[in-house]
């Protein structure tokens, strides 16, 4: 509660800072954005942000930068942000990825707003326009209220947001679009013009705004999605050369929504389940999980950190695993919940060889688990003992460092490559190579070890045997 | 290998090919015991290849708990260990009260791997220790026979333990207990000093007394070897083999054994204060009077000794006659008279039933049925007596010792179900004699038979090598002589017979064989009915280990016409009180769950199974057979956050709280009087349908248990009581249901908080509880609280 105030009390502030600025300001005029269209997705809680902007170079030198700008708390919750032009008519359009950096603007008015930068491919003459399509991800947005629920409730939440387009452009016309899980909408702020139909309310269209303005609204709804968020999740890839590649997946699940207040009462819970499973009625709760695995994928174990969770089922195909798992309990509002995955891999599928006598591994970065927000993503690569030169390659910025793991009879130690991610949301899933070289003699080196280990006690026995240590004769 | 050695010096006849022969014997006992071990290993993993790798019961988890501290903190951390999540609000000084040796051994394992950079969890190598240590007991059971009976007789034991269902129920894997490790140092501590008692080495008497701290430190039936072996050597004194061997055999093992066990924080002064080990000092001081009186007689004249024996015995007798009435006064001042309970209830099997409930209350202290030794031991029940009979054929200390030790072992099982696995090893000594002298007779006389009498020879050089239990203990006897030269003159007039019978001539060894010689018919049967008697052993074994003694316990399987159906519902509550509640909350339980509690949920409990404070579970038991409110304060006075019940009824899971909460009442009535068991009971019986009793149909237990069970299937029909259940609509006003899992075994409740003081308030609601109670019974029940 005392959050969403502040939440609202810092939009306010933001919103009196832009207008004080707005008149003063000179910030980047050369582009006009003559249509923007803005769908809002909040089905689940992750929230999908498609933004369709038609920029207007309206300046006189041929520009190539263009500005988006966020409030700070959407900044804080932001995910990812995806910038795309479109190219050609109608029928066939094509996008083209573009790149996009956070930057900082001096001359920028008001001081809590973020940009981010948007560099075109090609330089926009004076005059021309194009098509961007901007996907702005956020996660942790949805407030739940009431904050603690029972738990045959059912969960609401606020979003926040404004019904106009923050930009430091002039736009020309725009049209918000949110569409909302269910009908089922307790309130939501009016600006006129306003309507809803279904599931989906629509704010404008508003022509003609300048730059910076806002005006904050928010829409109260019922989203009985349950917000399954991995707090951490550390995955372990290990490289054998001897064909086999070990994941190793520790989980920090919980249920981020509603927290569960009260009673936990088994009967209800597990009549409404029975007789009227299928209903419109489900228990804001968290009870299976699928994880998409690689296929042919062996090994599977599911366990907590006091042994094996006997609930879980794998389909494998030859194109896909699928694992179902479930948790111990059914997760409530705020429950959390502990679990490793684990699963074998043919080396063969993911290990490569590159041109320059080095080996790579691709691999997917990301969670298997379908659906899932990642607060912080670990990624440890385990190369094997005695590669050397390792570099990764991530086609997203990424922390990373190098460790050392001792394991099964290591003298020198494997070298880790260490890859952290905040704040991950399944749009990242995509592959990364770690390059490494690589000595195959290093393959020898525990067998040769026990080998001579062995032949050492052998010998030793022998001598002993014959060495006579006796004093007296 | 030792076997070859033996054999030769066994044998001391002149066949040149017999060295290559025991060569080959050599080896090939080494690989059976291989294998046996192997067998002992690999027989216990039933449990992890049928459930999985996990810590079973209820000991074992604090075990495996106390190895990851040591693992995590380390050996200093460890002994100064205070654990305060434990008997709240008192805590727990583990490093003084645990018996380390379990710990100490996997920490070891653990921390030799690690270093070895061979990554395996604490939780793996606790797993695991307990089949490994089984390897070890089953070579050290070989070594302990051998010195008995031979070679043959040592393998057959090994084998017979290596899979004895008995000590299987105590080593399977995951069955993390000090038991895994004690049967080994038992075992080992009886071989070196029967060693000991046959070479008469100061080494092996070392070593002996190293073994007994290793025992000391690994199980408190430690006792059971200190007054064992005093009673061998009293019983060796008292038929006349008192020897140098003996006393070296004995005096070195109580003093080195005694200052070693004191090092030890759980025993500490114990080593010397309690009436357990007053036996052994007793013996000391015996042997030194009996050693001394040797010593005279050897250099005084006969008639000189004679007086001297009349002086001494006239003037000893009255200062032992002080002495022995001092320390029985001294005895009997304190009021166990020295002993511990469970010590106590062991020489008298019904004192635990009348003054200590809490121990009468496990179920493994009880005495056993029949059907449990036909269980545990099967067939070597059979096989024991034959096993006494060849132990006195002839008789010598080692095997004196072993009739002695099945003997005492046989009453202590008697007595303690648990003591069953003290039995197990004698009785696989005892049967691995019997068969293997019974495989001696008969292969000797099957040889015999078919080579005939013609080439005598032969069957002498069968007879000399089957038998080398007898010609060893000859072997032994005949090096022996110069130190006992001069004390044996005398002695062999006493017991010629004996001697007789001790040292026979080949000749006489000759005539034996031939009498022992059985027709060819006969033994080939015999032969083939004592294999199918150890086939159908194996069975069994196989069996009991597979299918009795593998269930891990906090995982229930139960095979249903739609496949397995796990019961995972232990765990389910575990994780939920790890994750969801406050990380210093304290959780109520029954104390058989404590210990999971602390190990699972990582959650302060306020008893567990280390009873060592009766009047803390006895308030426990109050608060459960207590009423509602009742309950609540004592409940909230300990600070209790959580109350876990455990409930079978809806599954049909017979261990449940309702089945055991007749001991809470006991032993809670035994410190605070106001709760009165017949109070429980309909005419003497317990029940929990509309017959029950009103103290019963509104304690804590009942309506924790049966909270909206109704509601399930309409009727409340209790699946374990097979019966309706009595009470089935009423509200918990001071508890609320906080968890229940998914078979309802676990129910967590908890505690409402105190309602604010409003005077007219807590009055309504207080008269609201009294009118479901007889009010008398309230206000007394109030005056009582224990902590108030």
């Amino acid at each position: 509660m005392e959050a969403r105030i502040r939440a609202r009390v810092n939009l306010a502030l933001t919103f009196f800072a832009l207008l004080f600025f707005v008149a003063g300001s000179s910030p980047p005029r050369q582009f006009v954005i003559s249509n923007a269209e803005r769908r809002i997705d909040l089905s689940s809680h992750i929230i999908n942000v498609h933004l369709t902007l038609k920029v207007e170079n309206a300046g006189t030198r041929p520009a190539s930068e263009v500005v988006l700008a966020l409030t700070p708390t959407e900044v804080d919750h932001l995910a990812m942000v995806d910038a795309s032009a479109i190219k050609g008519k109608r029928k066939k359009t094509t996008s083209l990825r573009l790149e996009v950096k956070p930057t900082e603007l001096p001359d920028a008015p008001p001081i809590d707003t973020k940009y981010f930068t948007i560099y075109l491919a090609n330089p926009l003459n004076s005059g021309e326009s194009t098509t961007l399509e901007v996907l702005y991800v956020f996660t942790h947005f949805l407030e739940p209220f009431p904050a603690e629920i029972a738990q045959s409730e059912s969960q609401l939440v606020f979003y926040h947001d404004t019904a106009l387009i923050l930009s430091p452009y002039h736009i020309k016309q725009q049209t918000t679009f949110i569409k909302t899980p269910s009908t089922k909408v307790e309130s939501f702020i009016r600006m006129e013009p306003t309507n809803r139909v279904g599931t989906e309310i629509k704010y404008g269209p508003y022509e003609d705004r300048p730059p910076y303005s806002i005006s904050p609204i928010h829409v109260h709804f019922e989203n009985n999605s349950p917000f399954a968020v991995v707090e951490e999740l550390v995955q372990e890839i290990e490289i054998s050369h001897w064909g086999n590649i070990q994941v190793t997946e520790h989980y920090k699940l919980i249920h981020a929504g509603a927290r569960h207040k009260g009673v936990f009462s088994r009967v209800d819970y597990q009549s409404r389940q029975s007789s009227n499973g299928a209903s419109s009625f489900r228990y804001v709760r968290i009870v299976y999980l699928l994880a998409r695995l690689p296929p042919r994928v062996h090994s599977v174990y599911y366990r907590g950190e006091i042994g094996n969770i006997s609930s879980s089922h794998l389909r494998t195909d030859s194109l896909k695993s699928e694992l179902q798992i479930e948790p111990r309990y059914p997760l409530f509002g705020g429950w959390k919940a502990t679990f490793v995955i684990g699963y074998g891999l043919p080396l063969q599928d993911f290990l490569f060889e590159s041109s320059d006598d080095k080996r790579y591994l691709n691999f997917t970065f990301g969670c298997p688990l379908i659906g899932m927000v990642v607060d912080k993503l670990t990624i440890k690569v385990v190369l094997p003992e005695g590669s050397t030169d390792p570099s990764p390659v991530v086609p997203f910025p990424v922390e990373h460092h190098l460790e050392a793991k001792y394991s099964s009879l290591d003298v020198v130690g494997r070298t880790v490559v260490v890859l952290e991610k905040k704040n991950f949301v399944p749009m990242h899933n995509s592959h990364f190579q770690v390059y490494y070289s690589f000595k195959p003699i290093f393959m020898l080196a525990e067998s040769l070890m026990l080998a001579s280990a062995f032949f050492m006690l052998f010998v030793a026995c022998v001598a002993y045997i014959h060495i006579d240590l006796s004093v007296r004769k | 290998m030792a076997a070859p050695e033996t054999s030769t010096a066994a044998v001391p006849t002149l066949y040149t090919n017999n060295t290559l022969r025991n060569a080959f014997g050599g080896v090939l006992s080494f690989f059976i015991l291989l294998l046996i071990g192997v067998m002992a290993f690999s027989i216990r993993l039933f449990s992890v290849i049928k459930y999985e790798s996990v810590i079973h019961e209820f000991d074992p988890y604090f075990n495996y708990r106390v190895t990851q501290f040591l693992a995590k903190n380390g050996i200093y951390e460890f002994w100064n260990w205070f654990d305060d999540r434990t008997w709240y609000p008192l805590g727990r000084v583990i490093g003084g009260t645990v018996y380390p040796g379990l710990t100490l051994t996997a920490g070891t394992i653990w921390w030799l791997l690690n270093s070895l950079n061979i990554p395996l969890s604490v939780e793996t190598v606790c797993v695991f220790t307990a089949p490994i240590f089984s390897a070890f007991a089953s070579w050290a059971t070989y070594l302990l026979t051998k010195e008995v009976k031979g070679t043959g007789a040592g393998l057959t034991a090994a084998a017979l333990l290596a899979m004895v269902p008995s000590y299987i129920s105590r080593s399977v894997a995951g069955s993390y207990d000090n038991e895994a490790v004690a049967i080994f140092a038992l075992i080992f501590t009886f071989y070196l000093y029967i060693k000991t008692l046959n070479t008469g080495s100061l080494f092996y008497a070392t070593l002996n007394s190293i073994a007994y701290f290793y025992m000391v430190c690994s199980w408190g039936g430690y006792t059971f070897i200190i007054n064992l072996i005093p009673m061998h050597v009293l019983l060796c004194i008292v038929t006349g083999r008192f020897s140098s061997r003996l006393y070296i055999a004995y005096a070195p093992l109580v003093v080195l054994g005694t200052l070693l066990a004191a090092l030890v924080p759980v025993v500490g002064f114990n080593a010397v204060m309690t009436s357990e080990h007053f036996a052994s000092f007793l013996v000391f001081i015996i042997i030194h009077v009996v050693a001394f009186v040797y010593y005279i007689k050897g250099i005084l004249s006969p008639k000189m000794f004679k007086v001297a024996v009349t002086l001494v015995v006239s003037v000893g007798l009255a200062v032992c006659c002080a002495v022995i009435a001092v320390l029985i006064a001294l005895v009997a001042s304190s009021p166990t008279k020295g002993w511990s309970g469970r010590s106590l209830s062991l020489l008298d099997p019904t004192y635990a039933s009348k003054y200590i409930p809490i121990i009468a209350s496990v179920s493994e202290h009880q005495p056993p049925t029949w059907p449990s030794y036909f269980m545990d031991i099967n067939v070597l029940a059979f096989l024991v007596p034959a096993g006494i009979i060849a132990c006195f054929l002839p008789l010598s200390d080692a095997s004196s010792f072993v009739v002695l030790y099945i003997a005492t072992s046989v009453y202590f099982s008697g007595v303690m179900v648990r003591l069953m696995l003290v039995l197990a090893p004698a009785a696989c000594i005892t049967s691995g004699i019997a068969l293997s002298q019974a495989f001696d007779v008969f292969t000797g006389s099957i040889k015999f038979q078919l080579t005939g009498a013609s080439s005598n020879t032969e069957v002498d050089a069968a007879e000399t090598s089957s038998s080398t239990a007898e010609s060893q203990t000859d072997a032994v006897k005949t090096e022996k002589p110069e130190e006992t030269a001069k004390n044996r003159p005398s002695r062999k007039s006493k017991k010629k017979k004996r001697e007789h019978g001790e040292k026979p001539s080949t000749k006489a060894k000759a005539e034996k064989k031939r009498l022992l010689a059985l027709p060819l018919e006969s033994s080939v049967i015999s032969l083939l009915l004592l294999v199918l008697l150890g086939a159908f052993y194996v069975v069994h074994c196989v069996w009991a280990a597979a299918e009795a003694y593998s269930a891990p316990s906090i995982v229930l399987t139960s095979r249903s016409h739609d496949g397995l159906h796990v019961f995972d519902d232990f765990r389910e509550a575990y994780a939920w009180l790890r994750h969801n509640t406050d990380v210093d909350d304290k959780v109520a339980s029954w104390w058989d769950y404590g210990y999971q509690t602390t190990a699972m949920a990582n959650r302060t409990v306020i008893v567990d199974n280390n009873t060592w404070n009766n009047t803390h579970i006895a308030t426990v038991g109050t608060a459960m057979s207590s009423p509602e409110r009742a309950a609540w304060e004592i409940f909230h006075s300990l600070d209790v956050k959580y109350v876990l019940v455990v409930f079978g009824g809806l599954v049909g899971y017979p261990s449940d709280d309702i089945n055991k909460f007749l001991w809470m009442v006991r032993i809670g009535g035994g410190v605070f009087p106001h709760i009165k068991e017949p109070d429980y009971l309909r005419d003497g019986q317990y029940r929990i349908d509309s017959q029950a009793t009103p103290t019963m149909l509104n304690c804590l237990m009942y309506k924790l248990s049966y909270y909206r069970f109704v509601e399930t299937d309409g009727k409340g029909f209790d699946r374990v009581r097979q019966t309706e259940i009595g009470k089935k609509y009423f509200k918990l006003t001071h508890f609320e249901e906080a968890f229940t899992t998914h078979h309802w075994m676990v129910r967590i409740y908890k505690l409402k908080p105190p309602k604010n003081r409003i005077r007219g308030k807590t009055k309504k609601s207080k008269s609201k509880t009294s009118s479901t109670t007889s009010s008398p019974k309230r206000s007394g029940t109030k005056k009582k609280n224990p902590w108030q």
